[in-house]
């Protein structure tokens, strides 16, 4: 079992994020496993994870505001499919640590824009826009942020982020942009 | 003036030249494509003198009457005072049925005398004319006022050359709402803003315009006094506040608000007061536009799964579903008579196109080969549709007649221009 206790601390952090958002699961199951042995791959129940090997031992995991990104820092750009208001799966981690910065505190504010791209009338894709903008807010809130710390805009097809025509450009349009105030 | 018309029919023009046709002014392009386009031929002379003024009147004049898509301008380089008796017969030998002459003068106070006369030609009958004294400013506004005169003698519909358009143009990261005549000169500028502009709405009066302005880093709609330049803020609630659309009366704003979540439709005061939530719906409701008589909205919603152009009574009540036609109906505008919608619809290959149609019967119309375009925008006397699209790459703007038959292409400046909107009669 003292082969196993070193690398166990990655699946044990992934399970607190699962606490925290059960659509992580997926992504912690295929967390490599270093040097992983035939034991490695036992199911691993988070009342087992200890250090040292003790049966009674507890490893704290503080997530706290010098674990994140100081304000501001936090990735800021999420993209989307074409006709799509999901956020990906792939962009969860930015709407985490987003939320978890809001939820450190209280008084910090953020937008969320929301954009498309070219295709289509100006309004149309200032409400398409608009609802990516909530779809997000609404992840945020689901991870911790306060409806009253979000704002969700849209700037439609307005704000190009790049230029041009063709889904190269269009795919980084479509996109969601986390601004703190 | 219905014999012009029957006799214009009897000749039946056969015009098939679909490319760009040089027109009576280089600074315009107006493009005839189709056959059987009946037009109305007429000659437009110089105006005596009108050379020693900064304004070509008589090449404005031309470059209107040939938009409007009912006449088919004469070449001619006669100059001719509205004084002279006119050499009818040698007018009539060139097929003309109708001919304007007239002058201008500078005043002591430099203010413009600008005069002309208007003749049936084949009846040999003097058709009246006018005199003017104008500011040198509204040189312009005095050849617009004469198409007007030309226009509602010879058809008996009144004319929209003398109305205004606003629009936005956008060079570089500097976005300005234009007001302008309707044939896209002389335009002013009624806000700079390195932030995007878009949606902008004529008050009924022509006093005021609603826009929304990104320049808080949001859509907040404004209401500006064209004018003094004084504006005031209508909306700016939590989230995007856009698509302000006037009643007939101007005393209501419909306007797109997210502030409950989604995008829905509200009608608040002209100042902004008495927010009233108008559409209840999961879906997105959005570019609402009332009905001629004030009663009904026209709205775009996906709500069946794409957008498409629905209505619903002001008061509150049924939703209807207006476009049935492709999946993809988006930018409705209604005719000052209330029976025909255009609007952009996206076809196949992902191009969209001006489209108009006829509300009672539900014939739908393309009116364009263009690939882009958007916000079509009817004139006042519903005889013509704005609306923006892309050639060769630029933003511009473009009138059509309801058939798509007579197209011209306005502003020759080089920065791109989108989001037309027809302004009202009375100016």
């Amino acid at each position: 079992m003292k082969a196993t206790s070193s690398f166990l601390l990655s699946p044990v952090r992934c399970g607190l994020s699962v606490a925290l958002l059960t659509a992580f699961l997926a992504g912690c199951s295929s967390v490599p496993l270093e040097g992983a042995s035939v034991e490695s791959r036992t199911p691993v129940d988070s009342n087992a994870a200890n250090a040292g090997g003790s049966q009674s031992g507890v490893t704290g995991v503080n997530v706290n505001q010098s674990s994140l990104p100081p304000w501001g820092k936090q990735p800021r750009v999420i993209y989307f499919d074409l006709d799509s208001y999901v956020v990906k799966d792939e962009y969860l981690s930015v709407v985490e640590v987003n939320a978890k910065a809001l939820a450190a505190d209280r008084s910090r504010r953020l937008t969320i824009e929301g954009h498309t791209d070219e295709r289509g009338g100006r309004e149309y894709n200032l409400a398409l826009g608009q609802k990516r903008a909530e779809s997000v807010a609404k992840s945020l809130t689901v991870l911790g942020a306060s409806a009253n710390q979000l704002e969700a805009v849209s700037f439609g097809k307005e704000r190009p982020a790049a230029q041009g025509s063709g889904e190269a450009a269009w795919a980084q349009n479509r996109r969601a942009e986390l601004n703190p105030r | 003036m219905t014999s012009f018309f029957l006799r214009a029919f009897a000749s039946l023009w056969a015009l098939t030249f679909l490319a760009w046709a040089p027109s009576a002014s280089a600074q315009f392009r107006v493009d005839i494509s189709g056959v059987g386009a009946t037009q109305l031929p007429i000659a437009v002379a110089k105006f005596r003198d009108e050379d020693k003024q900064p304004q070509p009147i008589s090449a404005i004049v031309r470059a209107d009457l040939e938009r409007s898509g009912v006449f088919k301008l004469l070449p001619t380089d006669a100059v001719l005072d509205e004084g002279a008796p006119p050499n009818l017969s040698e007018w009539r030998s060139r097929s003309s049925d109708a001919l304007v002459m007239g002058s201008v003068t500078r005043l002591a106070d430099g203010r413009l005398d600008v005069r002309f006369k208007l003749w049936d030609v084949v009846k040999g009958a003097d058709l009246g004319g006018q005199s003017t004294v104008v500011q040198a400013a509204d040189a312009r506004l005095a050849a617009h006022r004469i198409s007007d005169y030309i226009y509602e003698k010879l058809t008996g519909d009144k004319g929209v050359f003398s109305t205004r358009i606003a629009y936005v143009s956008r060079a570089g990261k500097q976005y300005t709402l234009r007001i302008a005549d309707a044939d896209g000169e002389g335009g002013q500028s009624a806000l700079n803003s390195p932030e995007p502009i878009i949606s902008p709405a004529w008050s009924p009066d022509g006093r005021d315009v609603a826009y929304v302005s990104f320049e808080s880093q949001k859509a907040v709609i404004y209401v500006q006094e064209v004018q003094s330049g004084k504006r005031r803020v209508v909306a700016n609630f939590k989230g995007s506040n856009s698509a302000p659309a006037w009643s007939p009366d101007g005393q209501l704003l419909a306007a797109t608000l997210s502030r409950d979540g989604g995008s829905q439709l509200y009608v608040m005061g002209r100042n902004g007061d008495n927010v009233r939530r108008i559409t209840t719906s999961p879906a997105i409701d959005t570019e609402p536009t009332f009905s001629p008589d004030g009663r009904s909205l026209y709205f775009v919603s996906d709500r069946g799964g794409g957008p498409q152009v629905y209505r619903t009574p002001v008061s509150g009540g049924a939703v209807e579903r207006v476009t049935f036609s492709g999946a993809y109906n988006i930018s409705p505008a209604i005719s000052p008579d209330g029976k025909s919608l255009a609007y952009i619809s996206r076809l196949g290959g992902g191009n969209f196109r001006l489209h108009v149609q006829d509300l009672a019967s539900g014939t739908v119309t393309a009116l364009t080969e263009t690939n882009d375009d958007e916000s079509p925008s009817f004139a006042p006397n519903g005889r013509l549709i704005i609306y923006a699209t892309r050639e060769q790459g630029r933003d511009v703007l473009m009138t059509t007649t309801l058939d798509g038959r007579i197209k011209a292409r306005l502003m020759s400046s080089a920065a791109d221009v989108r989001e037309p909107m027809w302004g009202p009669y009375g100016r």
